[in-house]
């Protein structure tokens, strides 16, 4: 009886959770979309997500497309079509590899990060002090991070696009003799602009993703993870877990849907 | 201008407050005390808005905080300062920006008003020099200090202070309270203090609410305390009377010296 009443109390706590997330995403959405905007602090959080994530987008960007360029090779060749590599590599990373782990990246990062300054705000009362002037730490400190990670997250995956195309071409045609021009025209023929579109669309979906569910575990530092260092370590590690997971489950649905549509 | 009435919390089960009651008249500067952990911080929060109570109702000018949302809580909130135990700098900003962020926020005072307000307020609270510091690196008592006047700032109506001598050593303490005796006297807020500091917190305040085990024992004036014949009460004052007694048998002369001291901050 104890154990059914555990499970009780333990799914009412998970769905009163996924409530508040919601309201929280509401708030925050209409923060974003209503005046004052600070925009200061949206071009501060551009600069902290977007500029300062640009050498791990590039590196990891190089090494998928390069890892692309060898084994789209290696599996094309085998049925003679090593001619197709050059649109392989471009499909592959525009619609699916560039926007997912362009977001894991940046969760990794960015978002740890965020969870971790707005845990310790929580925990040291600064989001209490910042109530109590009658200002909304809504507005100070999700917003910004909101409007920055959909502006910057999309970027950040077009550069990785960019990057891993040219690293798919490095090894492609430098290493493993596939023609340039073949490469890049096959691109052109089989990559439209709606695959573009599609893919950062689903970047500006896990950018949204990444800046609410790493919020979220830092405003309630203390609520659902322990206080003190504990609690801000505890909750940037979940921040990251289901930033993470929630990204690769919300990528199955926007590509089951973009495929049907 | 502050009324609580009959205000119960719990957390987990357990009771904090069990029916408080206690009133701030305005200019009215009221110290709360008792033992740690039973509820003095909490029954702070409350009347903040910060918490919501289980039963019972905060008044602030007869407008009940559980109730207010929105717009209404802000307006009320305007006309708060609320000193917190840790002090709750901004801690990604010098003490400057700290204590201008409201004005910036909410006022539409050009950079060079803001400034000179900020600096003046610093001078009252002895931090010139160290506006360009940041909260890691100045000391406790700065860091209070510098909480002071980001609440001062903008000349609330009311002041809610938490602990503002914990953690600090006796003379900085004293400083301190001495500044919350200035500040009040120039300014003439209603406040509550949350203090362990007896019995020199009775040197400032008009009113002093002694709570126990989640229950007032106590509402009175300082001179009322210092004669009350409750044993609980007795207890706790004479705790903080003791070493003050003890040091005046053991050290007279460095007691003078130190008392002297004390006032000339």
């Amino acid at each position: 009886m104890e154990f059914i009443t555990k499970i009780g109390k333990g799914t009412l706590r998970q769905i009163l959770k996924m409530g508040r997330m919601g309201i929280f995403l509401a708030k925050s959405i209409s923060c974003c979309a209503t005046p004052p905007i600070k925009v200061q602090l949206v071009l501060k959080q551009i600069q902290f997500i977007g500029y300062q994530s640009l050498l791990v987008i590039f590196l990891t960007g190089a090494f998928t497309g390069m890892v692309l360029g060898y084994q789209g090779f290696n599996t094309l060749s085998r049925f003679g079509s090593d001619a197709f590599l050059g649109p392989m590599v471009g499909l592959a990373l525009i619609k699916e590899m560039g926007p997912v782990i362009s977001a894991l990246m940046v969760t990794g990062r960015a978002g740890s990060s965020i969870t971790a300054e707005i845990g310790i705000m929580r925990i040291s009362e600064q989001i209490d002090a910042l109530q109590l002037m009658g200002l909304s730490p809504y507005r100070y400190l999700v917003a910004p991070n909101f409007i920055a990670a959909v502006i910057s997250v999309p970027l950040l995956t077009a550069i990785f696009d960019v990057v891993g195309i040219f690293g798919g071409y490095l090894i492609g045609v430098k290493l493993l003799g596939v023609s340039s021009g073949v490469y890049f025209g096959e691109m052109m023929s089989y990559v439209e602009m709606e695959d573009v579109l599609e893919g950062l669309f689903k970047s500006l979906n896990f950018g949204l993703i990444i800046a609410w569910v790493c919020c979220f575990k830092g405003y309630y530092t203390g609520y659902y993870t322990g206080f003190g260092a504990e609690g801000v370590s505890t909750a940037t590690t979940q921040a990251v877990v289901l930033s993470s997971v929630l990204i690769l489950v919300w990528d199955y649905f926007l590509t089951s849907t973009q495929l049907f549509v | 201008m502050i009324k609580v009435e009959d205000l119960h919390k719990s957390f987990n089960g357990v009771d904090v407050l069990k029916g408080v009651s206690l009133e701030v008249k305005e200019g009215e500067l009221l110290a709360l005390i008792g033992r740690s952990g039973y509820g003095k911080s909490v029954l702070l929060k409350h009347v903040a808005g910060l918490l919501r109570p289980d039963r019972g109702r905060v008044l602030v000018d007869d407008q009940d905080m559980c109730r207010l949302r929105g717009r209404e809580l802000i307006r009320v909130r305007n006309r708060l300062g609320f000193l917190f135990q840790s002090g709750a700098l901004f801690d990604s900003m010098t003490v400057l920006d700290n204590v201008a962020f409201p004005l910036r926020e909410k006022t539409r005072l050009s950079e060079q008003e803001i400034r000179k307000k900020v600096m003046v307020e610093l001078e009252q609270v002895g931090l010139l020099g160290s506006e360009e510091k940041y909260p890691s690196q100045i000391s406790g008592g700065m860091v209070k200090r510098a909480s002071l006047a980001r609440a001062l700032v903008e000349e609330p109506e009311i002041m809610l202070i938490d602990e503002p001598t914990t953690g600090l050593d006796p003379l900085t303490g004293h400083t301190i309270l001495n500044l919350i005796d200035a500040c009040h006297k120039r300014l003439e807020f209603s406040g509550i203090v949350v203090t362990h500091e007896v019995p020199k917190i009775f040197e400032i305040v008009n009113k002093v609410v002694m709570l126990h085990e989640g229950r007032v024992i106590f509402i009175g004036t300082p001179e009322e305390i210092l004669s009350s014949e409750d044993e609980t009460v007795q207890t706790f004052v004479a705790a903080g009377a003791e070493w003050l007694t003890h040091a005046a048998a053991v050290y007279p002369p460095m007691l003078q010296r130190r008392k002297k001291d004390i006032h000339a901050l």
